[in-house]
């Protein structure tokens, strides 16, 4: 073997080896990010900041950034479907705060339980506690499931099964729910 | 803001969204990258070394390649949320170790030794154990939280395994084996960091309200009240035990350090960091102070060239590998010597296991250690992503204390090789030659691959529940 065709090779190795570890960073990267989105009829790009960003620097401040970060989407999301349908459930407040979930129609189930949607790690919450799902209208409803603490919403104790005001704060224990856009 | 998209399906949400791909596909592509990457490490050392292409190819490229397809096609059917990076890092690194064993079994001073075998086969062998243990894991393991009821069970097995080595004679100056006849060694404190981590996780997940909420602050920091020290204060003890009767640092320290960085993140308490590093640091001066095995160590930590010169001189219990690994850095350079070219089998004994990477340093340089160390970091950080998108407490810690002993593993090694801290016994997880790192390993990647399954799947259809139906009041 030459001189030269082994340092080509070596040289090739470590260039393909980072080669791996770049590509693997850029999978993490739009995972991270998101895939970019882009409106209908014109592009968009570059707006791709997070949901996930602002809600993994949750601590804090979490509100004010998930709320910009809402606000901002709130224009798209107007201009396509239903007006002021909810498209994610946000915790705002107690031990899982930051964590969303995308709202598509499916029942949330929220409560102590493991195989609840969410799992509360909550004192003050019931195994089965309370559940969100859209009624045939496409509203969304909150229900109490018989908890021992009660879900309120707002400052309502609930009763019956009630559907959601956008943003409007469901409290369970020391944690606190709201729908956003 | 791209949580908010044109299409119905499509979203950015942390968790549990319906409609997210499954990036399977991504996987593949990155699991072919995976299997070529260290095919062409191979071709690499048969062409420095013989000149021409190692026979052996076509056998270990097939044998990684159908490892790697079987556990994507698994995945693919059982786990099809799960995180895309976590295989083809493992298989990458596991793959890597295989040339990098395969290369110094072709040393010409390794074969003149009489007790000399070629290590590549076996590893090899334990690499598909491995897989297939990752296999049965992602099939047979429905859902992480069941591993929530073994809490005591896991706790009363991680103590067997840890305890069992005590009673075998020792090697090489630690009692980390157990020897059963026949078939070989096992290294029981490999399977004890993930049986610990599923015992940590489900104790903190109780009791992680009374460590957090009971506490006084004082000077900036939150005191815990004393009764509240137990549990740290046991394990603490414990880790101490294994140092003193096992005479292996690597252990105690992970273990020890798993169980911090766990009360850490239930507790959100600087404070237990601080309370661990201190008990750490007294344990190990402590133990230091009366233990000649762990003294040596520190003192080869200290002087790696004075002792060298000692073992050269013929004294016992002296060792001139760190000295050695420090060269076989050194000669490296940035872009090292290339496969097959450097002299890193002068390490003589435990060249492919504790000091493997010495070898990548030598033969890679700087640039290919920074990128091998780079893939440890990704699977940490892809780990602690999994336990921020887990749903339930369980899983954030068991997710959390698996990648936070991985971490530890990692650094304990390759600060050890490197001179940073003093050398123990530990493995260099996928890379480093040995059946039962492998193994564990593959279970591990399993684990954290199941959970990030359950965190990025759509929310699961709703259990009907006969209570619900009664207490429902009738709609209007």
């Amino acid at each position: 073997m030459s001189e030269l065709t082994l340092t080509v090779m070596r040289l090739g190795f470590l260039a393909v080896l980072w080669l791996f570890v770049i590509v693997a960073v850029q999978v993490i990267r739009s995972d991270l990010f998101g895939t970019r989105v882009t409106a209908r009829g014109s592009r968009r790009g570059g707006d791709g900041r997070p949901a996930q960003r602002a809600a993994q620097q949750a601590t804090p401040p979490p509100q004010r950034q998930q709320q910009s970060g809402g606000r901002r989407g709130a224009g798209r999301a107007e201009s396509r479907g239903r007006r002021g349908a909810p498209t994610k459930l946000v915790i705002s407040e107690g031990t899982l705060t930051g964590t969303t979930v995308a709202l598509q129609g499916q029942t949330i189930t929220l409560g102590r339980a493991h195989d609840s949607t969410i799992v509360l790690d909550d004192d003050y919450a019931s195994s089965r506690h309370a559940r969100i799902y859209p009624d045939r209208d496409g509203r969304w409803i909150v229900e109490d499931l018989g908890s021992t603490n009660g879900t309120y919403l707002d400052r309502t104790r609930l009763t019956t099964p009630t559907p959601i005001p956008l943003g409007a704060p469901i409290r369970i224990g020391k944690t606190v729910i709201e729908l956003r856009k | 803001m791209s949580a908010i998209s044109p299409m119905p399906n499509t979203n950015t949400t942390t968790v549990s969204t319906a409609g997210q791909p499954s990036r399977r596909n991504t996987e593949l592509l990155l699991l072919a990258f995976a299997v070529i990457l260290p095919c062409f490490a191979y071709a690499n050392v048969g062409l420095a070394l013989d000149g021409e292409m190692p026979s052996g190819m076509l056998g270990y490229g097939m044998g990684l390649g159908l490892l790697a397809g079987v556990g994507h096609l698994v995945v693919r059917k059982f786990a099809p949320y799960a995180d895309p990076l976590l295989l083809p890092l493992a298989t990458v690194l596991n793959g890597l170790g295989l040339v990098i064993i395969w290369r110094l079994d072709q040393s010409k001073r390794f074969q003149k030794v009489a007790t000399f075998a070629p290590a590549a086969t076996n590893q090899l062998l334990f690499s598909a154990l491995g897989i297939a243990l990752f296999v049965a894991l992602i099939i047979f393991l429905k859902d992480h939280r069941v591993l929530q009821r073994y809490t005591y069970i896991s706790m009363a097995l991680s103590l067997v395994l840890l305890i069992a080595p005590m009673f075998f004679p020792s090697v090489n100056g630690a009692r980390i084996w157990i020897k059963i006849p026949g078939l070989g060694t096992i290294q029981p404190g490999e399977f004890a960091k993930i049986v610990l981590a599923v015992f940590f996780a489900g104790y903190l997940m109780v009791k992680r309200d009374a460590l957090a909420l009971a506490s006084r602050r004082f000077m900036g920091i939150y005191l815990p009240r004393g009764r509240d020290l137990g549990p740290i204060l046991a394990v603490w003890a414990f880790s101490i035990l294994i140092l003193v009767f096992e005479t292996d640092l690597g252990t105690s320290l992970l273990f020890f350090g798993m169980f911090v960085v766990m009360l850490y993140v239930a507790t959100e308490r600087t404070s237990w960091i601080v309370f661990g590093l201190l008990m750490s640091a007294a344990g190990a001066v402590g133990v230091a102070s009366f233990e000649t095995h762990v003294q040596q160590r520190v003192q080869a930590w200290l002087d790696p060239m004075g002792e060298f010169l000692l073992s050269k001189k013929g004294i016992w219990g002296h060792s001139e590998q760190s000295m050695q690994a420090l060269w076989a850095f050194g000669s490296g350079g940035v872009s090292g010597t290339g496969w097959g070219q450097g002299h890193s089998d002068l390490i003589g004994f435990a060249a492919n296991s504790d000091f493997i990477l010495a070898t990548i340093g030598e033969e890679l340089g700087l640039a290919g250690l920074m990128a091998v160390l780079l893939i440890y970091g990704l699977i940490v950080e892809r780990g602690v992503r999994t336990s921020l998108a887990a749903r339930d407490p369980f899983g954030k810690l068991l997710a959390i204390g698996l990648s936070g002993a991985f971490a530890i593993q990692v650094f304990v090694v390759a600060g050890g090789v490197t001179g940073l801290i003093p050398l123990t016994g530990m493995t260099m997880p996928f890379i480093a030659q040995g059946g039962s790192s492998v193994i564990a390993n593959w279970a591990l990647i399993a684990i954290l691959m199941k959970i990030s399954d359950a965190a990025r799947r759509p929310a699961p259809a709703p259990v009907t529940n006969p209570d619900a139906e009664m207490t429902q009041v009738v709609r209007p």
